[in-house]
């Protein structure tokens, strides 16, 4: 996983609640045994005139010129502002791989669903919580300010706009952690492979039933 | 001090802690299926890891099988986009090296949806954490486990170090006390609870189903119940253990026998909330005054009862919520006002792991039984949860009431819950539909779902309506 530290970035707004999983990445790309080439498909539904298939060349399809992120301003967005709930609905990974291949690299909610969440540190993208009327003027300046961006410091836990006020965000230290590092937590979870094996062992003793072989 | 349900689940499972309350919490039980293992598999592999512990691995395809003309060709030859199938033997590969409890493969007996699978199997026990790559895996909640989907870098966290790494929920009680009436069922309790508290509304919490509405459902109905807990914002919602439970259980190919099983059942029964155990919310329904459900959105909260009409966005005050109505009632095509009995339907489809268990098709039949589908729906379609479901509803004649009606008789699988496989919505279609998810697009680009219970799809099946279905019974 690509560590993330800061990152100034061109904003997207995306003004909705409720965004869910299948609007972000409809099912027929889940066919797709690999976790990468998601982004010409992100919020396809919402992004193409057609329906696409997966393994289509998607540049010749028609765009939806009503649709937000096919505005030139906002080519290029690496933080995607939008509103409640974000994510909602399937567990599907792909989500967050479709968002990372796009571009997004952070995204500012007023809240998001917690699968989704958690799938977005597994994969190098921070998901920031802020209040809703921070969100809403957040909105306010990306739409009356092209080329608006944002600047976002992980180790100060701070989101800096470009009038020089700083929002602060919570995240959990060991997420934190690991974002910064870029670690993959498999590898962290293994130095404890002892203790696994001590509560496994246990367990096999004080409930056999749930060892069925 | 009175412990809830979850304390003691999650006490159960902490293998360790750190300071910040991150928890590294054991995993007794792991579902897989085809669409978002490959890429755990692959990454496992890549590492070099070797899957901790096999026998905890339960294994199924669903998602992407087709659920007609299974025998037209041999194995998975009889899936027809190149695609899924792919995805399908990637599955059979990937099991064939790896190993499992139990693989339940396409056209196997016993394959069918993993949510259904693994409770009719003994494969879900209550205590167990269970977890799958799909947000339903509430469902096994109804068994008092602590159960929830994962993305896919946790699948192959699971596989490579049977643990995930958790922080704890915010607990919640929602309470529905007294009894359901008529007509009304565990869906329509569901879809209540989700109009109550919106889909955000359990989103940082687990919540404990209880109540004597509760404990007055079977299995099957409290597996409803917590498969729609995700719809309500929370990973995982549960019910705790009673005779219902136990009974239910006694007997499964998986369920523990002998000295062992009333060893088993002695700890099962501790599987409750205490007296006077504290959560951090509380929320009370009365069974009374739930009424079979209708969704009219695009979210399973813009819900409302059979007998009302379509909300009206000039009513709502908040701007973003105003708009996402308006934008609702477009893509549905409905004007707002409209009485939900006025609003015709063109497909109707009884299934997914919300509502395709025994249970569900006995409830649907029995509103089907003698009638038959309204000519101006174009397909309604009866998909069965897994292979033995619809064996035992063959046994019970089930299958001759859907067929007589008009209904299509379909093999298991998730089928057009989600739309991976063949059977979907066209554009503009509208669907009354027992699945979980009324998305823009879910069962098919432009398609129109409303959820409702299988009774009431029933109902709308013969009237093209929908209708309310305590009229019919």
């Amino acid at each position: 996983m690509e560590k993330f530290v800061k990152l100034e970035g061109l904003v997207a707004p995306l003004d909705r609640n409720n965004v869910d999983t299948d609007a972000i990445i409809p099912k027929q790309f889940l066919k797709s045994i690999k976790r990468s080439g998601f982004g010409p498909n992100a919020f396809d539904e919402w992004r193409y005139l057609d329906v696409g298939q997966p393994g289509q060349d998607c540049s010749p399809r028609p765009k939806n010129p009503d649709f937000v992120l096919n505005q030139p301003r906002y080519q290029g967005a690496q933080v995607l502002l939008t509103r409640q709930n974000f994510g909602c609905g399937s567990s599907r990974e792909h989500a967050p791989w479709a968002l990372l291949d796009f571009g997004f690299k952070a995204i500012i909610a007023e809240s998001f669903a917690d699968i989704f969440f958690n799938n977005c540190f597994k994969n190098g993208i921070l998901p920031i919580v802020l209040p809703a009327a921070e969100v809403d003027a957040l909105f306010a300046q990306v739409e009356a300010t092209p080329g608006y961006t944002l600047t976002v410091d992980l180790p100060a836990q701070a989101v800096m706009r470009p009038d020089g006020k700083a929002m602060p965000f919570q995240v959990d230290a060991f997420r934190k952690e690991c974002l910064l590092n870029g670690w993959d937590d498999i590898g962290l979870t293994l130095r404890h492979a002892d203790k696994i094996r001590a509560f496994e062992e246990r367990r096999r003793v004080e409930q056999p039933w749930l060892f069925a072989q | 001090m009175a412990q809830t349900l979850y304390d003691k689940l999650w006490q159960n499972h902490v293998v360790h802690q750190e300071d910040d309350g991150t928890a590294l919490i054991y995993i007794d039980r792991h579902l897989v299926h085809e669409v978002t293992s490959p890429q755990a598999f692959e990454g496992l592999k890549l590492a070099g890891r070797k899957p901790w512990r096999i026998s905890s691995i339960v294994a199924t395809a669903d998602h992407n099988t087709p659920t007609d003309h299974w025998d037209k060709a041999e194995g998975t030859a009889a899936i027809d986009d190149p695609i899924s199938r792919q995805q399908v033997e990637t599955l059979d590969a990937n099991i064939r090296a790896v190993g499992a409890l139990a693989y339940f493969p396409f056209k196997d007996a016993r394959q069918g949806i993993v949510h259904v699978v693994g409770p009719e199997n003994g494969a879900t026990l209550p205590g167990m954490t269970v977890v799958c790559g799909d947000s339903h895996t509430s469902t096994h909640g109804a068994f008092a486990c602590m159960a929830h989907g994962i993305g896919t870098s946790e699948v192959e966290h699971v596989l490579a170090t049977q643990c995930l790494v958790q922080k704890k929920s915010k607990s919640m009680l929602i309470r529905v006390d007294g009894e359901l009436g008529r007509g009304v069922t565990a869906k329509d309790v569901a879809l209540a609870i989700i109009g109550r508290i919106g889909t955000a509304g359990g989103t940082g919490y687990a919540i404990e189903f209880a109540g004597s509405a509760i404990r007055g459902l079977s299995m099957e109905g409290r597996m409803t119940l917590c498969n729609m807990a995700i719809e309500a914002g929370a990973r995982m919602g549960f019910v705790a253990v009673d005779d219902t439970t136990i009974d239910y259980l006694r007997g499964r190919p998986f369920s523990p026998t002998g000295e062992i099983w009333d060893k088993a059942v002695a700890y099962w029964r501790t599987l409750t909330s205490d007296e006077g155990a504290q959560f951090d919310r509380v929320v009370e329904l009365s069974a009374a005054d739930i009424a079979p459900q209708v969704t009219w959105g695009t979210s399973p909260e813009m819900v409302v009862p059979v007998t009302a009409t379509v909300p009206d966005p000039a009513k709502e005050t908040d701007p973003v919520k105003r708009e996402g109505m308006e934008r609702a009632l477009q893509y549905m095509g409905l004007v707002p006002n409209t009485p939900i009995s006025e609003i015709a339907i063109d497909k109707v489809f009884i299934g997914s792991c919300t509502n395709s268990r025994i249970e569900d098709l006995r409830a649907a039949a029995a509103v089907l039984k003698g009638r038959r589908v309204a000519a101006s729906v174009k397909l309604a379609l009866a998909v069965p949860g897994s292979g033995l479901v619809k064996r035992q509803a063959e046994e019970e004649g089930l299958d001759r009431i859907f067929v007589a009606a008009g209904f299509e008789w379909r093999e298991p699988g998730c089928s057009m819950c989600l739309a991976m496989n063949a059977d979907r919505l066209e554009p503009g279609e509208r669907c009354a539909s027992t699945s979980n998810r009324n998305f823009e697009g879910r069962q098919g680009p432009g398609g129109r779902t409303h959820l409702v219970s299988p009774q009431m799809a029933a109902a709308a099946a013969i009237a093209g309506h929908f209708a309310d279905v305590r009229e019919a019974l």
